[in-house]
């Protein structure tokens, strides 16, 4: 990823995003730099309200957008030119086939005809639709329309991509090739891309960089490895007794539980004590340990401290 | 390396300027019409009278015994009131599905991320819908002008009825507007085609059968602004010059068009958007 240029894609300043009277973005901050950026939260974080906003479907109470270097209320349509947005919901034109509707957005987006049908095919065929291009797109499964969707956003060779949900309601091996396009995309053909997903596996297979929003605000930003990194360290971690009882203590301790498979606990401990933090507390208050096990961060931590979830 | 690797290229061709996406939705849109085969059936009908008028003036040009049947400046604004009930079909026809489908299928998303704005899009959806209203409107009256010139062998009729070239061309595209307008507000208002259709023509036949109740009552015809049909007649008759058969003022009659105009874009800008908010 360092081919990328440095300079942010998005740059977004106290954003204020109001519903009536409810706040769906709460003066948020944040800088998305080139590359494939995740989006991460929970459902009603404001991520596709974030990505809307950016398109120019929703006008902001407060704050200001830059993406692309080009501010989005001053040069929505030059912004949107060189960007692609793969919507959550399903989306098409209707009564087209596939390699019509792919052709006609490639028009819309200011292509010329026959470069528009001569990108339709290849980027059907590259999103995995080649052979069933000729085919009506209200008859295609769920998988096929997120590949379509993807294809439409592709096909005018944006410099930024827009993914909202990308793999919802996918069947785990067309997520799985979803995944690996977006992550082609972004690691092989230098798209910059901005995956909003509230699935964690997703976002740390096929991006470099994460901000995570929770309750309208984000709860913090950086680059995956950075987030991971050895600001402390994350053990499994087993007893046997009152495991509730204990997670208190820990928390109580300054050190961060969430519930991993079965009755093992994932521990984060922010400083240097690493193991010996929890022998000696479970040597303190009697508590058998049963299995510790040193582990690697994964982004599921970073989120889980992120958003204060235990 | 899978094949898929391979088959991603950049662009580096040329790009139209902004701006230019409605001509796109227009000539789409057209392209789908014309290849319905019912609709294309509809339009066919909808020339009939053309053929009729030009056979007419044929005769009153070729026997001076048919001289009855030589066309007046009444002529055309007969004609065209006859073309109402094929513009009616092809408002319904053509407009009622050009946004309630998107509405159906979530496809403003996918226009509004493209370089355009909401203007834009209505007005390659309003392109299309007038396309086909001036089809049967505007261009065979133009043409019964040129036919009665071409058969008459002189410009006499045309001299002394200089006021039909503009008044046509107004009188059409003043109906095509107020149309397309309101059928476009309606179809911004449902998810279903069908609905929609059913909508315009309760609107046609309602507002009418309204006016129709006030007169019965007062016995008066200045009530006729009530009738989006009243309207385009009455405006029709004072574009044509021929006496106005209602008692509506001509002020009256354009505010009432004006204001269904400016209602329909009023309810087009609050239902065109790339979300919808509920609050």
């Amino acid at each position: 990823m360092s081919d990328f240029p440095t300079d942010p894609v998005v740059t977004i300043k106290s954003l204020t995003v109001l519903y009536g009277k409810q706040r769906a973005l709460n003066d948020v901050s944040a800088s998305f730099p080139a590359g494939a950026v995740g989006l991460l939260g929970p459902n009603g974080a404001g991520k596709s309200t974030l990505l809307k906003t950016l398109l120019g479907f929703l006008k902001p109470a407060a704050g200001s957008m830059e993406v692309l270097g080009l501010d989005v209320a001053a040069s929505p349509a030059e912004i949107r030119a060189r960007l692609g947005y793969m919507p959550e919901i399903d989306a098409h034109i209707p009564g087209m086939n596939a390699v019509s509707f792919v052709g006609y957005c490639g028009q819309l987006a200011g292509l010329p005809p026959v470069d528009a049908m001569q990108r339709a095919h290849e980027v059907l065929y590259y999103v995995g639709l080649g052979e069933a291009r000729y085919r009506n797109v209200e008859t295609y499964s769920t998988g096929m329309k997120q590949r379509i969707k993807l294809a439409q956003a592709l096909v005018h060779d944006p410099d930024l991509l827009f993914l909202d949900e990308p793999t919802n309601g996918m069947d785990p091996k067309g997520r799985e090739e979803m995944l690996e396009l977006i992550r082609d995309l972004a690691h092989n053909k230098g798209m910059n891309l901005i995956l909003s997903s509230h699935l964690l596996p997703d976002v740390e297979y096929t991006c470099d960089h994460v901000i995570v929003l929770h309750q309208a605000s984000v709860a913090t930003q950086g680059p995956i490895d950075e987030l991971k990194g050895p600001r402390g360290s994350v053990f499994e971690f087993r007893i046997k007794g009152d495991r509730a009882a204990f997670s208190r203590l820990l928390h109580d301790e300054g050190l961060t539980v969430h519930a991993g498979e079965e009755d093992v606990m994932r521990v984060f401990v922010p400083d240097q004590r690493g193991a010996h933090a929890l022998f000696a507390l479970a040597a303190r208050h009697g508590v058998q340990v049963r299995h510790l096990r040193p582990s690697l961060p994964t982004l599921e931590d970073v989120f889980a401290q992120a958003v204060g979830e235990e | 390396m899978p094949i898929h690797d391979q088959s991603y290229r950049r662009y580096r061709g040329e790009r139209a300027p902004e701006g230019r996406a409605w001509t796109v939705i227009a000539t789409a849109g057209i392209k789908t019409m014309l290849a319905k085969r019912k609709f294309l059936g509809l339009l066919l009908i909808a020339w009939l009278p053309f053929i009729v008028r030009a056979v007419q003036m044929y005769i009153a040009a070729n026997f001076p015994q048919a001289s009855m049947l030589a066309p007046t400046s009444e002529t055309f604004r007969q004609f065209l009131e006859q073309q109402g009930v094929f513009t009616f079909f092809i408002t319904i026809f053509t407009g009622a599905g050009l946004i309630a489908n998107d509405l159906r299928a979530n496809a403003l998303q996918i226009y509004l991320s493209k370089p355009m704005g909401r203007f834009e899009y209505i007005a390659g959806k309003f392109g299309v819908l007038a396309f086909f209203l001036l089809l049967v409107t505007w261009l065979p009256a133009t043409m019964l002008l040129i036919i009665q010139i071409v058969f008459a062998g002189n410009l006499e009729f045309l001299k002394a009825n200089l006021f039909l070239l503009p008044a046509i061309l107004v009188a059409t595209v003043i109906e095509t507007i107020v149309l397309c307008m309101v059928m476009l507000a309606l179809s911004s208002l449902s998810k279903s085609a069908r609905f929609v259709g059913i909508m315009y023509a309760g609107m046609v036949f309602f507002t009418h059968a309204l006016y129709g109740v006030v007169f019965v009552v007062t016995r008066n015809t200045k009530f006729s602004w009530m009738s989006l049909q009243g309207n385009l007649q009455q405006l029709g008759d004072l574009v044509f010059r021929v006496d106005p058969r209602y008692g509506t003022p001509a002020w009256a009659t354009i505010l009432a068009l004006v204001v269904i105009v400016g209602a329909s874009a009023f309810v087009l800008e609050r239902r065109v958007r790339g979300v919808e908010v509920v609050t």
